[in-house]
């Protein structure tokens, strides 16, 4: 008994007091912003070096849906393309992970496409059921450590559970295989309604690095739209906490 | 008389693929059984290659005790079926269930040739995954339970199909596939070398470094590219910090299991320091990016090792404080000791790599037995116990935790020691025709193998991934016989094996 609390003693307090503002690593790869003078020749550049297809040949966007954050594309092209720490990078309309050159604004979720049911019901409390189809085991592990003891998301009554039957929504990682796609649909069809989607990581929100794979199958993600994009490589837990944090009105 | 096989020196390593005698397969048959009665050898790849109606064969054994591999290959026509190895070396059933799933080439007598992925290109489009051909017993007393492919926790999918005696479990079956997403035929495929990377990182995203340093290793023996002593110091750290990391982090859910909050609390919290090490050093808190072939983009700088050694000292006092507790309380060993064993007889049967072969009292580790990176000149002692149960698998990453931060301290030094830099990252986007490379590297869970061929145009044409979890799931399903079937989360736990790893 005594030697537990002397172990809570060295231990400290852990839990990260603001959610929100917590700093991270100034090498953290979030929201990049690409310098608007870039050229025609140096967009050609970076896209055929960008391993995920992430860039646009036509304007230098970068979708954040795609991109793997590897953050090649700055080594080949630095001050043109800069990848801030800025890791509230979930939105809820895809359109909106897409950066144009000359962008610098803070990513954040439009109001008005948040359905209604969502804040009226789940605000103060989201049972989650996570299901990974094709997850590397990053982002599954990274959506474990949001309910640590660092982030504590529990905090605020979310978390995950062990049935569908019991949650409120369901969070994809991977890019959906198809040994795992029926799975997946009887997944959620057991959540009852309204069912929050959450794509957690580049590889749920376009499949990533496997977008071309044929041994994927777009279909469940393709004709569910989601509530939710948290995009990483993988989803950091700051970005998964503020995007849901976002999501229900939680200021 | 002719050698029947071509000796590999080190690792990594690239030979002509032209070097490698072909030879019959009764020949390869006697030699390969021969070698595997010794348990200082064992397979660390075996795969085939179509080539027009045959299929050529390559089977890599590795001799623990001289650091080497031997190189053998054999031809056959495709229709056709030889006599399985499984019958006198246990080890080799999953490489011949792989060949026989991805292939369609037939092992006569293998008692076991069930589908291994269900991979999209599989040559016996019939067999599904609900159709899977588990092993039944009869009898009025006997029940199956099912579980998964999804799991009540946020893990990776696989179902589990458990025949049940009361509460005993008889006998437990893992059907694996969920995960597959073409990864080797992906990377046998025309990506850019960056691809090859980003998606070596993602094989298992909890072994990035691992993964992505065995690719990168075949990538630069193609290319005889040389990584720079500081470039192989800085590798070796990071593969220890991974392997810290993880350990920790298994000690957290295995605490979690048997309900002792505090450990699982404590041992979170210290797994999260060092990942943000990690993510200091690189910007990732899994060392994404950090791994790439003849450099780095992160060379590791003297701040960041600083806050990497003093993180480690305080973890190296904090996780000693806790274990000591998690280790000395009753109700947390009546859930490990003498639960979910696993003998010698059975790991060494088949071929357990990694943390289950050193829990079984075989010394078996690349870092020691093939080096690699720095490896080669640095001797890690490898931690040994004997008792093959839960317990000692959850000691054995208590101990390596300890012998993973003396590790990095050391190296630390050597670091500090070493003048120039680590280099930029060299993207070779041709390579030697007609090789093959092969790596190897003990990430955290045990020995990782690569191997890669190149054409006649120095372009990979063929990409094998080994992943220790490939020989392992089957020590969990051997563990769990007659045991409690309210064990298995804490069995599972204390092997904890990639699903993606295996189904790639």
């Amino acid at each position: 008994m005594f030697k537990e609390f002397r172990i809570l003693k060295h231990q400290g307090r852990q839990y990260i007091k603001d959610l929100r503002q917590q700093p991270v690593s100034e090498l953290f790869r979030g929201r990049p912003v690409i310098n608007g003078n870039i050229t025609g020749s140096e967009i050609n550049s970076v896209c055929r070096q960008c391993p995920a297809g992430a860039i646009s040949d036509k304007d230098g966007s970068i979708d954040l849906g795609r991109c793997v954050f590897c953050r090649e594309c700055e080594f080949l092209l630095p001050g043109k393309i800069t990848f801030l720490n800025d890791y509230r990078i979930a939105v809820n309309r895809r359109e909106d992970l897409i950066i144009r050159p000359g962008d610098d604004r803070p990513l954040r979720l439009d109001e008005n496409v948040i359905r209604k049911d969502i804040r009226r019901l789940f605000r103060n409390s989201l049972k989650l059921r996570q299901v990974s189809a094709g997850g590397d085991n990053s982002g599954e592990m990274e959506l474990n450590a949001s309910g640590n003891v660092n982030f504590d998301f529990g905090r605020f009554g979310v978390e995950f559970v062990a049935s569908p039957r019991h949650a409120d929504g369901i969070v994809i990682t991977g890019p959906v295989t198809r040994n795992m796609s029926e799975a997946l649909k009887i997944c959620y069809e057991a959540v009852p309604e309204p069912s929050v989607i959450i794509l957690a990581g580049t590889d749920a929100i376009s499949g990533g690095m496997f977008c071309g794979s044929p041994a994927i199958d777009r279909s469940f993600p393709d004709s569910h739209p989601p509530d939710l994009y948290v995009p990483g490589n993988p989803a950091h837990p700051l970005t998964f906490i503020n995007g849901v944090m976002d999501l229900l009105g939680i200021s | 008389m002719n050698r029947t096989y071509l000796e590999i020196e080190t690792n990594p390593s690239a030979v002509d693929l032209s070097n490698i005698p072909v030879t019959v397969y009764d020949i390869f048959y006697n030699e390969v059984a021969g070698l595997l009665k010794d348990t200082s050898n064992h397979c660390v790849s075996y795969f085939g290659i179509e080539d027009g109606s045959l299929i050529k064969f390559i089977c890599l054994i590795a001799d623990d005790s001289t650091g080497r591999i031997k190189a053998f290959s054999f031809t056959s026509e495709r229709k056709s079926s030889v006599k399985s190895l499984t019958e006198v070396c246990r080890g080799m059933h999953i490489f011949e269930r792989e060949i026989h799933e991805n292939l369609g080439f037939d092992f006569e007598g293998h008692p076991w040739l069930k589908p291994v992925r269900y991979p999209f290109n599989r040559k016996n489009s019939e067999e599904v995954m609900d159709n899977y051909p588990f092993y039944t017993i009869e009898g009025e007393e006997l029940h199956e339970v099912g579980v998964g492919p999804i799991h009540a926790g946020v893990i990776e999918p696989g179902h589990f199909r458990f025949i049940c005696n009361g509460e005993k479990v008889l006998h437990l079956e893992i059907q694996l596939g969920y995960q597959h997403r073409g990864v080797e035929y992906l990377l046998s495929g025309g990506l850019s070398p960056l691809q090859r990377c980003v998606m070596s990182e993602s094989i298992a995203g909890d072994t990035s470094v691992g993964h992505c340093l065995a690719h990168v290793q075949a990538v630069e023996s193609l290319s005889g590219i040389e990584p720079v002593e500081k470039l192989q110091v800085e590798r070796s750290i990071a593969l220890e910090l991974e392997r810290i990391a993880i350990h920790i982090g298994d000690t957290a859910a295995l605490c979690g299991d048997v309900a002792y909050q505090l450990g699982q609390a404590v041992c979170e919290a210290l797994r999260t320091s060092i990942i943000n090490r990690t993510q200091d050093w690189c910007g990732n808190r899994f060392g994404k990016g950090l791994i790439r072939p003849g450099g780095t983009n992160y060379p590791l700088t003297e701040s960041v090792l600083d806050s990497v050694l003093a993180t480690i000292d305080d973890t190296c006092r904090k996780y000693a404080e806790i274990t000591d507790r998690i280790y000395s309380i009753p109700s947390v060993l009546a859930r490990f000791e003498d639960i979910g064993i696993v003998t010698t007889v059975q790991a060494s049967a088949i071929g357990a790599v990694g943390m289950a072969a050193r829990t079984c009292g075989i010394p078996r580790d690349i870092r020691r037995s093939h080096p690699f990176q720095y490896f080669k000149k640095y001797n890690i002692n490898p931690v040994i116990l004997n008792t093959g149960d839960v317990l000692a698998r959850a000691r054995l990453r208590e101990l390596e935790v300890a012998e993973s931060i003396k590790t990095v301290k050391d190296l630390a030094s050597i670091w500090k020691g070493l003048e120039g830099e680590p280099g930029k990252p060299v993207y070779p986007e041709k390579m030697k025709p007609g090789m093959m490379a092969v790596s190897l590297v003990e990430g955290w869970r045990g020995e990782i193998c690569h191997s890669a061929l190149t054409d006649s145009s120095g372009n990979i044409s063929y990409y094998k991934v080994k992943d220790p979890s490939f020989h392992n799931w089957m020590a969990l399903a051997l563990a769990v016989r007659n045991q409690e079937i309210s064990d298995f989360p804490v069995c599972n736990k204390s092997f904890n094996l990639s699903y993606c790893g295996n189904d790639l």
